[in-house]
């Protein structure tokens, strides 16, 4: 009996509380039930990238960090839509609505804040909208279907990007903005004068320092009044003058609130057992409203909570980055002049790029970046040390030429083990050259989903790539040119289907998602390729992804040049009966087929079919599917063997029907063909085959590797064997490791010559309990197959999607 | 059977069928007297309308390409064709013809040339 577990239950289903859930997990796993409310009816997703969804670069479903999934594999009871109302801190009882009462040991709350709204008439009108979550991004993207013009109030971070988005849906964008200059908070003037001018450029306009009175209209807004009389015509008003710690909960329930819920430095409220982590609370006077402090925040929390040795928190340097696409804005720490400031500044007003930085007594204190934020992450490394500036950060920080310039390499050599790359995750250069070493990391993806660097905003994904190009030297100079399976992504096969293991995913747009595909979507060369690793790793979780498959696999049929398809029943062994040769004459003179052809493998094809009629082919042909347009196992190729063969030894046709019968259907990396011999003389032509077998008196050899289409290759001898068990049960696991390691597409010819001979034959044959797990795979794989042309007969609903002949009569 | 008035040009907008008739990312042909139309259902819900004939020398059908986005492959010749324009993407060139289509009472309307 193991101890009765602790209930976690955390308020609040966003990053902050997530993300320390996930550190909870990885540290300890099995000590807490886990309990998560949100008001949201979504799973986690990035808030921070909301601007990209509104923005039109993103979906919602790119932006989702923890799916479904992820929650109940983890175990964590996850209550959607689900409002928590009350918290009883005697009773340890959090209330939520629709009735739920859930006790907790341990109580996080992870609020987040809410939108100011000001406090101005109208401000219940219609068409007047926040921008802090999903639902508000839905309703700014359905007003821009209907209406033309937005009113955006307040020309910060929040009231900028929405702006864009509003810009970037076709709306007219208007920034009101109460204070002369944009951004006044991260900026300085001069920096928000290069970039009002740039957002103007891109299609905003601005009302700056106008104070909105009112919101005009009856029950839809139609404009603004400002404090002076003039108007502002608006269909929508999107309201981006602050956010407030969402603090109602915890106050009703006692906890100390002041502008946030206050923590100490472990994120302990005032009640014993609860915590807060993020923009809800408020440590040391002040409460953040960005992501990194809430990452760092989280991470310590975590450890406190699973009984990890932890520093305590000590305070985060703000900094903020604009995602706007294409203004490049970083600001960090002190941004204004002032006389107890040294101030080093250099504006180019020919490449728009403006730099400052600015130190007390020779520290630095603080930055401004704009139009090149490549030192973002340098100057703010600066400022969280205190770094005092000497002859050489200078020269590199003013770009000074004179050859003392560092190369990007030499200024990540230069970087102390312990500075941070990734500010947003708290990842160190240290760490990040650790998992390259230790775990054989080889690209900036593998690092990302390992230590979580890049992972949100994305800004030291260059930092982290030159790291790798300075850990492994010229094994990664082909930086550039490391290619992917195709051009959605720089990742290879094997990290692909790694990852499909490890992070247990599921469906090829989860894939995508999650390995942060280019194209949301895909390619016809990965989204195949993603369907194929899915049905191989998950043979009986993984349901087809149809729409994934090329048009022969998705219709059972080949399609030719003129839209028509080729139809090849299965003749197991190359064996056929007068019944089904009459059928199949039948159908062809039936549906006036131009051609009937004998395949090189042994069967017939029948040529010239209209796609609405191969269902009925199918039907009155009344034979399995022959799999000719597949990924899979075609022909198994035989010589007439020992049954009539004055020199056959073994029984070549009863051995291929049954290794056809066997291995049928089954997806594969690319076709896979065999051949069966009753003796040397081998007329069935093993040489050539992916797998081939060749008869002997005393029993079989098997060859492996062969090829005769676009780079003829002759097999190898993988072994020999007595019995024909001995002969299922080693090519079972050769072709289950063929399946389990090759390329998309890659014929087994050129996967042996990638991996060798020997490997597949330790593989295989030496490796006993390696080819025991084999076997135990495909078979379990094998259990799942069906006829696909039996299927679709009997389907009504596939038969009339993929098969459907719909004319309209006109008139 | 329905018939709306387009507005300036003279086409006419002819139901091909309910949505849900049309899975998503799988491409479907309906013929319309003498032509046949390929429809596109996107992931996000919108509706293309090509002529199913590939821009590509050989011809062939376009119905039965994969689809990624608002891009089509071809099933023939793996051209990348812009659902919206028809335009094939470089390296290769070409154009597909396309026709306006829009959801209207779960049906999927096209308009055709009157």
């Amino acid at each position: 009996m193991t101890a009765p577990k602790e209930k976690l239950v955390l308020i609040g289903n966003g990053m902050a509380g997530i993300n320390t859930i996930e550190h909870i997990l990885k540290l300890a796993k099995s000590r807490f039930d886990i309990i998560v409310f949100g008001s949201e009816p979504y799973p986690n997703y990035n808030r921070i990238m909301l601007s990209y969804v509104l923005e039109g670069s993103k979906t919602i479903d790119d932006i989702i960090l923890n799916n479904w999934s992820w929650y109940e594999e983890n175990g964590i009871k996850l209550h959607t839509g689900t409002a928590v109302t009350r918290i009883d801190t005697k009773e340890r009882i959090v209330y939520a609505e629709n009735g739920i009462s859930q006790p907790y040991d341990k109580l996080i709350i992870a609020t987040g804040s809410n939108p100011i709204v000001l406090p101005v008439p109208g401000k219940e009108k219609e068409g007047v909208i926040g921008f802090r979550d999903i639902g508000d991004c839905s309703a700014m993207i359905h007003a821009s279907k209907n209406y033309g013009r937005a009113a955006v109030i307040g020309g910060g971070l929040l009231g900028l990007e929405a702006a864009k988005g509003l810009v970037n849906l076709g709306m007219k964008a208007t920034v009101i903005h109460l204070m002369p200059d944009l951004m006044e908070r991260q900026l300085d003037p001069t920096a928000s004068a290069m970039l009002k001018a740039e957002l103007e450029r891109q299609g905003i306009e601005f009302k700056m320092e106008a104070q909105t009175a009112e919101l005009l209209g009856s029950d839809r807004v139609e404009g603004v009044r400002f404090k002076d009389g003039s108007e502002l015509e608006a269909d929508i008003v999107v309201m981006a003058v602050g956010i407030r710690p969402n603090t109602a909960l915890a106050a009703e329930a006692g906890l100390q609130v002041n502008r946030g819920i206050v923590v100490d430095d472990y994120m302990q409220t005032s009640e014993p057992d609860v915590y807060a982590v993020g923009e809800c609370n408020e440590h040391r006077g002040i409460a953040y409203g960005l992501v990194a402090p809430l990452f760092e925040q989280g991470q310590i929390l975590a450890k406190h909570l699973a009984g990890a040795e932890t520093q305590p928190y000590e305070g985060s340097v703000l900094s903020t980055k604009l995602k706007i696409s294409g203004v490049d804005v970083f600001s960090a720490g002190r941004f204004m002049d002032s006389p107890e400031l040294k101030v080093l500044r250099k504006q180019d007003e020919w490449k728009n790029v403006y730099k400052k930085l600015l130190l007390e007594d020779g520290k630095v204190v603080g930055g401004v970046l704009f139009g090149d934020v490549t030192d973002s992450a340098v100057v703010q490394q600066w400022i969280k040390n205190g770094v005092t500036l000497n002859e050489e950060l200078y020269a590199e920080f003013m770009g000074v030429s004179g050859g003392s310039e560092k190369s990007p390499l030499d200024r990540v050599a230069a970087m102390s083990d312990d500075e941070i790359v990734c500010g947003c995750n708290g990842v160190s250069k240290g760490r990040i050259l650790e998992v390259i070493k230790n775990d054989g990391l080889t690209t900036v993806d593998e690092i990302k989903s390992c230590t979580g660097a890049g992972r949100s905003c994305g800004g030291c994904i260059p930092t982290v790539s030159n790291l790798l190009q300075l850990a492994l030297g010229d094994s990664y100079a082909g930086a550039g040119a490391k290619t992917g399976i195709c051009g959605c992504t720089t990742l290879s096969r094997d990290e692909i289907v790694a990852a499909i293991r490890e992070k247990r995913l599921t469906t090829t747009r989860e894939i995508m998602h999650v390995l942060e595909w280019n194209q949301t979507e895909g390619c016809s060369k990965c989204r195949p390729a993603l369907n194929y690793f899915l049905n191989m790793v998950w043979p009986k979780e993984h349901e087809d992804e149809k729409d994934s498959r090329f048009v022969n696999e998705r219709l059972n049929a080949n399609i030719q040049k003129d839209g028509t398809y080729t139809v090849i029943p299965r003749m197991y062994g190359g064996v056929t009966t007068p019944q089904e040769l009459q059928r199949i004459a039948d159908v062809a003179v039936k549906y006036d087929l131009p051609m009937v052809k004998v395949t090189g493998g042994q069967r017939i094809d029948l040529i010239g079919v209209k796609k609405e009629d191969l269902p009925d082919v199918w039907k009155e042909l009344d034979m399995p599917s022959g799999y000719g347009y597949a990924k899979a196992l075609r022909t198994v190729k035989t010589c007439v063997g020992s049954l009539y063969c004055r020199f056959g030894t073994q029984d070549s046709i009863g051995m291929g029907i049954t290794l056809e019968k066997m291995f049928e259907r089954l997806d594969m990396p690319a076709k896979l063909k065999m051949a069966v011999n009753g003796c040397p003389r081998n007329c069935a032509e093993s040489c050539t085959k992916d797998i081939g077998f060749v008869g002997n008196d005393g029993g079989w050899e098997i060859y492996v590797g062969g090829n005769g289409g676009i780079k003829p290759r002759i097999a190898d001898l993988l072994c020999k064997v007595k019995t024909d068990d001995e002969l299922i049960e080693i090519t079972a696991a050769y072709v289950q490791l063929y399946r389990e390691t090759a390329n998309y597409l890659e014929r087994t010819s050129d996967w042996i010559e990638r991996l060798g001979l020997d490997w597949v034959k330790a593989s295989v044959l030496d490796d006993i309990e390696n080819r025991n797990g084999l076997t135990a795979r495909i078979y379990e794989a094998l259990e799942g197959v069906k006829d696909p042309w039996k299927r679709v007969v009997e389907d009504k609903v596939e038969r009339e999607s993929y098969y459907g002949n719909t004319t309209l009569v006109t008139n | 059977m329905s018939h709306t008035e387009a507005q300036g040009t003279a086409v006419r907008y002819v139901s091909v069928g309910k949505l849900e008739s049309f899975p998503t990312r799988v491409g479907r042909a309906v013929k319309v007297g003498e032509q046949e139309i390929a429809i596109f259902r996107t992931t996000d819900n919108a509706v293309f309308a090509l002529n199913n004939v590939n821009p590509h020398r050989k011809g062939g059908p376009l119905s039965e390409g994969i689809v990624s986005g608002h891009s089509l492959y071809d099933p023939l010749y793996d051209t990348k064709i812009d659902l919206a324009t028809g335009a094939v993407q470089a390296p290769d060139t070409g154009q597909a013809i396309t026709y306006p289509a829009v959801i209207e009472n779960d049906e999927i309307l096209v308009g055709l040339p009157a």
